[in-house]
């Protein structure tokens, strides 16, 4: 692209920014109209249904209102690396790395889930052993760092025991990602776990003695009465987890896994720019939307009962 | 027949001793009213009764069915197998309900009829309605606990009590927890058992309620049965100075 290119382009973009800014607010300003028009009719503090205009006006202004974002976005590509071809290749090689990162969490999750609700119910039995073993267990993997157990994993087998790793290999996998979905996995486990105890710790013990009296088996009850419960009192908590696992995710570039933010590190290096870190920020930042979406649709959908 | 036999029950909570020697026998169609000052060991000999706590020494049979016994000085409980059998028999209503709040009013009655009871989800339905019917609440078979008031809570939880057609039923001061208003719609459908002739023990603190609907009321205090006779003696005519104190103050 040669620089008149740019200039064409940016004056185009300015005067769509500038309509748009307008267009954006004329459909705010009418809709907002249209709403107090219709609050009139409604008692004090009521809660209005939004009328089909008022939504596709507010739709509008936000479609209105995209040419701004993307001169903003623009703006600071260009601020900090004034080269906007890099940008593609840099998205692209990014993406890939991100699907490494979403191996991780995926699996992650997977595992971390049922192994900390293993642990929970290994830290709260009644047989003194196992609950110390459990108790151990957490204290030791909440209090080292992330990235000293991920070494551990990787390295262990062959400085504490002598295996090579080298040539393990499950499907497409390699012993790197392995041993760092099992050292995340280990680890999450044990802050699920807490959640998890928590969360069987709230339920009021009249909800045992109701199931009991009724003839529930403990298995009927704890898979029928309580666990069900407890879900939806574990799931803010579980969701701060989640988010933050995504974006510890980037802990595996200590096993040199090519995941997002080791691609970064080295795009960043080699364009000599910040700018692979704020697309590796946005690529993080959304993947984190979705998921709060997600969780909020779920926790919406346990709103039946409170 | 005797529906329930506590034979010289002993139970303490570490040194705590909270029975101390108790004997009670209810017998089929009978109402029995424990009444008595908090503290006095009203609720754990019902919860001794239901097997949510064990006993120390003693003897119980529900329903024919002996639960445990100390005849040889140590306390034995009968096995898981006669121990669901023997839970089938009695159903609880608690002062708090604990209905399982993720689940539909007639869930909350079905749930133990097809996975403890083995009845297909039609013939639960069928009795969660009747029972529903009953205890007019049919309109709310659908709603979830949350959305109903304490007195039909208490309801949905004695029909909860009643789905698996028990021989006893025992009430843990079921209207405890409700404001007075609604105290009325749950005390009449316990009235209207009473009249079907259902076996109940109903701990509570509803004076007029059991004089008028029990045939027996005990009076407890310290761990011991002080006194106990025909229910409207002796609201009327205690002979024991602790339970004139205790009724002096109703």
């Amino acid at each position: 692209m040669n620089p008149s290119d740019i200039t064409a382009e940016n004056s185009v973009l300015a005067l769509l920014t500038i309509c748009g800014v307008i267009v954006a607010v004329a459909c705010l300003i009418a809709s907002e109209i249209i709403m107090n028009a219709k609050k009139k009719h409604y008692p004090e503090g009521a809660k209005i249904k939004k009328p089909l205009p008022v939504i596709l006006l507010q739709v509008a202004s936000a479609v209105a209102a995209i040419p701004l974002v993307i001169s903003i976005v623009l703006k600071m590509i260009d601020l900090f690396t004034g080269n906007r071809e890099n940008l593609i290749s840099t998205v692209k090689l990014l993406g890939q790395g991100f699907a490494f990162s979403f191996g991780i969490f995926i699996f992650t999750i997977l595992f971390s889930l049922p192994l900390g609700l293993l642990v929970a119910s290994g830290r709260m039995s009644k047989i003194k052993t196992i609950s110390v073993f459990f108790k151990t267990y957490i204290s030791i993997l909440r209090g080292t760092p992330l990235m000293l157990q991920l070494l551990l994993v990787y390295f262990g087998p062959y400085y504490l025991f002598g295996v090579t790793t080298g040539n393990i290999q499950i499907g497409p996998f390699n012993y790197r990602f392995i041993a760092t979905v099992i050292g995340f996995s280990l680890n999450y486990a044990a802050y699920f776990a807490e959640i998890f105890r928590g969360g069987i710790q709230s339920m009021s013990k009249g909800q045992y003695e109701a199931a009991q009296v009724l003839g529930f088996t403990k298995s009927q009850t704890y898979f029928k009465i309580i666990l069900p419960q407890v879900v939806k009192r574990v799931l803010p908590s579980v969701g701060n987890e989640i988010i933050t696992l995504v974006k510890d995710t980037s802990l595996a570039q200590v096993l040199a896994v090519t995941e997002m933010f080791t691609q970064a590190s080295a795009l960043a290096s080699a364009q000599v720019s910040v700018m692979p870190f704020i697309v590796a920020g946005l690529f993080y930042y959304l993947m984190n939307l979705v998921i709060e979406t997600l969780l909020g649709l779920l926790e919406k959908s346990m709103n039946y009962y409170s | 027949m005797n529906i329930l036999e506590m034979h010289d029950i002993h139970k303490s909570f570490n040194d705590l001793a909270v029975l101390k020697g108790i004997n009670l026998s209810v017998a089929q169609g009978e109402v029995v009213a424990v009444i008595g000052p908090s503290g006095g060991g009203k609720s754990t000999l019902l919860r001794c009764a239901t097997t949510l706590e064990r006993i120390d020494s003693g003897k119980i049979v529900i329903g024919g069915t002996e639960l445990c016994n100390s005849d040889d000085g140590f306390i034995h409980y009968c096995g898981k197998k006669t121990l669901g059998e023997i839970r089938s028999k009695f159903g609880l209503v608690f002062q708090n309900f604990n209905l399982f709040p993720h689940f539909s009013v007639s869930r909350n009655i079905t749930e133990a009829l097809v996975h403890v009871h083995k009845k297909s989800r039609e013939e639960a339905d069928e009795i969660c309605n009747a029972l529903l019917k009953k205890m007019h609440l049919a309109h709310k078979a659908n709603e979830y606990p949350c959305n109903l008031s304490g007195g039909q809570q208490q309801r949905v939880s004695i029909a909860r009590a009643l789905a698996a057609n028990p021989e006893i039923i025992f009430f843990d001061e079921p209207t405890s927890a409700l404001d007075p208003e609604l105290t009325k719609g749950v005390l009449k459908v316990i009235k209207d058992l009473a009249t079907e002739k259902m076996t109940m023990v109903i701990v509570t603190h509803e004076m007029s309620f059991a004089r008028d609907v029990a045939d027996r009321i005990v009076f407890m205090d310290g761990g011991v049965i002080v006194e106990e006779g025909p229910a409207f003696e002796l609201v009327t005519n205690p002979k024991e100075e602790r339970t004139k104190k205790f009724l002096a103050g109703y």
